[in-house]
């Protein structure tokens, strides 16, 4: 853990050791190669959030974006498509239409309305999944010295 | 044979509720079932409550009434559940709050906005379950001959018993099991009947009336539609007895999958009452002239079949719609009481007593209801119910969770304006107010003019509040959006039960 958000903002995610906050004369500055300086460098990440710094807030900020324009995706497609039936059958003469003997309008609004909102729900389920898991990639990446 | 079915319905379910109860021990068993359940179990349970006598026997008998206009109700009613799924769903099993009163303290701090929201918890609840009870009456008067009171009694004991002795573990169990009651026995009696109508030569009379056959015949017809889609794609999201069932999920990821099982669920469901309804068009329309298409369903066998066939159709029929009005009524009083135990009485009694005596309060208040209301049409209060969730909670949900900006005096604002709005239209089509033009139509959907002013009610004096926006809302974000698996303080918020 920092002990202040601003030696991490400074710094993030290097690792930064409680010691550098001394007014010491030295600073040994090496790669973190074990394993115990990675995970405390992985959990730097998190410490931004869990001091809600600048830069925390933009982790969380970057992934409430991310799911929210993925949802808005899902309310425009479902509005275009479903919302957008009503409208159609005022303007078009689509009762006219049959298909297999049934008019159009009840085979839209009593059976393929169904599979449609599923493959939107499939659709969105991977996507939000994908979001999520690009954001623990970000959080929890590994600190290349490079 | 019908009642022989119903009370197998009614003993297996005390069954299934008994087998429940030998694990369910803890205060946390009680509320959440202690968060165990798998996404399939919880998707069958999900589906099993939300489908209920509107959803078995009602759709049919509208279609059957007023023509493909009425599909949009069960397309409503499952794209409610792709809202839920892209806005809520993750986000509300995040949060940890068991109740939608918890959720509201939670997100805005306040303990009055929490009194707020128990208040509409009742009062959705209330309007959700008299119909219940009412349907089981009838429906069990329409059968056997019994008195209506004899019905709504014996729902409202078996559901006080399972709920009583064991909470949400032995409700989850009895609620999928009674999904895949009503499947079958609404999907075999169609397969059947869907035969004889074939070896009828597919008759096709009734079906070729241009305002029954035709959309968006009649006055307003346009603003009825759109107001039924704003109302039921909303609504779901706000309807207590859904909502806790999120919580009995694993985590955010599981709740997503358990949502995306029940929309393929309903989905299957809902392709049926539009066949019940065209057949009813074909042999059974002179229902339409006595007023009693909510009955067709259970009609149709007699009127098709005959004989010992008949019998058996309809007591399948009987027993799903028993199903039915059991498992709604079930999960309305489990939230309910939850409410009442932590809102109500908390203070006084420990968690388990304090569950139990709110069951006793939900479900003999109901009862009491159901017998005082009868004979006003209250059928049409489960649409309302939709009309209220989608202008009171809804907005609190999606505002709650994606807007860092809601104070707890705008969640307050938006939920009183647009409680006290539809709750209004409520009260008005009970006491049988009637009005012509756009007057009526507004009285019948309500939604699209109480939604959109609630949200602007809830962002507007959000904004004038600016300065008290909730102190730990950073924190609260963290918590409703993080995936469980990135270590994260997540506050230390605990639901007060």
């Amino acid at each position: 853990m920092c002990p202040t958000s601003a030696a991490c903002c400074g710094a993030p995610g290097t690792g930064a050791d409680p010691v550098t906050q001394q007014p010491a004369p030295r600073v040994r500055i090496t790669s973190p190669r074990t394993l115990a300086a990675r995970s405390r460098a992985r959990r730097s990440h998190a410490a931004e959030i869990d001091a809600l710094t600048r830069l925390g807030e933009v982790y969380v900020q970057s992934l409430m974006r991310a799911q929210l324009r993925l949802a808005g995706y899902v309310v425009v497609l479902l509005a275009l498509t479903v919302g957008l039936l009503p409208v159609l059958f005022r303007v078009l003469p689509l009762a006219d239409v049959h298909v297999l003997g049934v008019p159009l309008p009840w085979l839209l609004l009593g059976v393929l309305v169904y599979p449609w909102l599923l493959v939107i729900a499939v659709w969105y389920v991977r996507r939000a999944e994908h979001n999520e898991a690009a954001f623990v990639d970000l959080v929890e990446r590994r600190e290349d010295p490079s | 044979m019908p009642l022989f079915a119903v009370i197998a319905v009614t003993i297996a379910t005390l069954v299934v509720g008994a087998f429940g109860l030998r694990v369910a021990r803890t205060t946390s068993d009680f509320f959440v079932a202690s968060r165990r359940v798998g996404p399939f179990l919880n998707a069958s349970a999900i589906s099993g409550e939300y489908l209920s006598a509107a959803s078995f026997l009602g759709v049919a008998g509208l279609v059957l009434l007023r023509g493909v206009d009425m599909l949009w109700y069960p397309i409503g009613w499952t794209a409610g559940y792709l809202l839920l799924l892209v806005f809520v769903a993750a986000p509300l099993r995040r949060s940890g709050a068991y109740t939608l009163p918890d959720f509201a303290e939670f997100r805005v701090e306040s303990h009055a906005a929490r009194r707020v929201a128990s208040w509409l918890v009742c009062l959705i609840g209330a309007l959700y379950l008299v119909p219940q009870f009412q349907g089981a009456g009838l429906t069990l008067a329409a059968i056997t001959g019994a008195p209506t009171w004899v019905g709504a009694t014996v729902v409202a004991f078996v559901v006080l018993v399972n709920v009583v002795a064991g909470g949400m573990r032995s409700i989850t169990l009895v609620q999928a099991f009674q999904y895949w009651i009503k499947l079958c026995a609404l999907l075999v009696p169609a397969v059947i009947l869907w035969t004889v109508w074939h070896h009828d030569g597919s008759a096709t009379r009734g079906l070729h009336a241009t305002d029954w056959v035709e959309p968006l015949q009649g006055p307003h017809a346009t603003y009825l539609t759109y107001s039924l889609i704003a109302a039921t794609f909303l609504g779901t999201m706000g309807l207590p007895h859904v909502v806790v069932r999120f919580y009995t999920n694993h985590d955010g990821r599981s709740a997503r999958r358990t949502t995306l099982v029940v929309l393929a669920m309903l989905s299957l469901f809902y392709l049926l009452p539009t066949a019940y309804g065209a057949l009813g068009r074909v042999y059974a329309s002179d229902l339409i002239a006595s007023g009693r298409t909510d009955s067709v369903v259970l009609t149709l066998p007699d009127r098709m079949l005959g004989g010992t066939g008949a019998a058996l159709v309809t007591a399948l029929l009987g027993a799903g719609a028993f199903a039915a009005f059991l498992s709604t009524s079930s999960g309305l009083v489990v939230s309910v009481s939850g409410v009442l135990s932590q809102d109500v009485l908390g203070r006084r009694f420990d968690g388990v007593t304090g569950f139990r005596i709110g069951g006793f309060l939900a479900a003999g208040g109901a009862l009491l209801l159901a017998e005082i209301s009868q004979g006003l049409p209250v059928a049409h209060a489960v649409e309302l119910a939709f009309a209220v969730a989608a202008s009171t909670f809804c907005p609190l949900l999606l505002l709650g969770i994606w807007w860092r900006g809601l104070t707890a005096r705008g969640a307050i604002a938006g939920m009183v304006s647009g409680g006290l709005l539809s709750g209004a239209t409520v009260l008005a089509v009970m006491v049988g107010v009637t009005a012509g033009g756009w007057a009526g139509a507004l009285l019948a959907q309500p939604a699209l003019l109480t939604v959109p002013l609630s949200f602007t009610c809830m962002v507007g004096v959000s904004l004038a509040d600016r300065g008290r926006v909730p102190v730990h809302v950073g924190r609260a974000m963290v918590r409703l959006h993080l995936p469980e698996t990135v270590d994260v303080d997540r506050g230390t918020y605990q639901p007060s039960s």
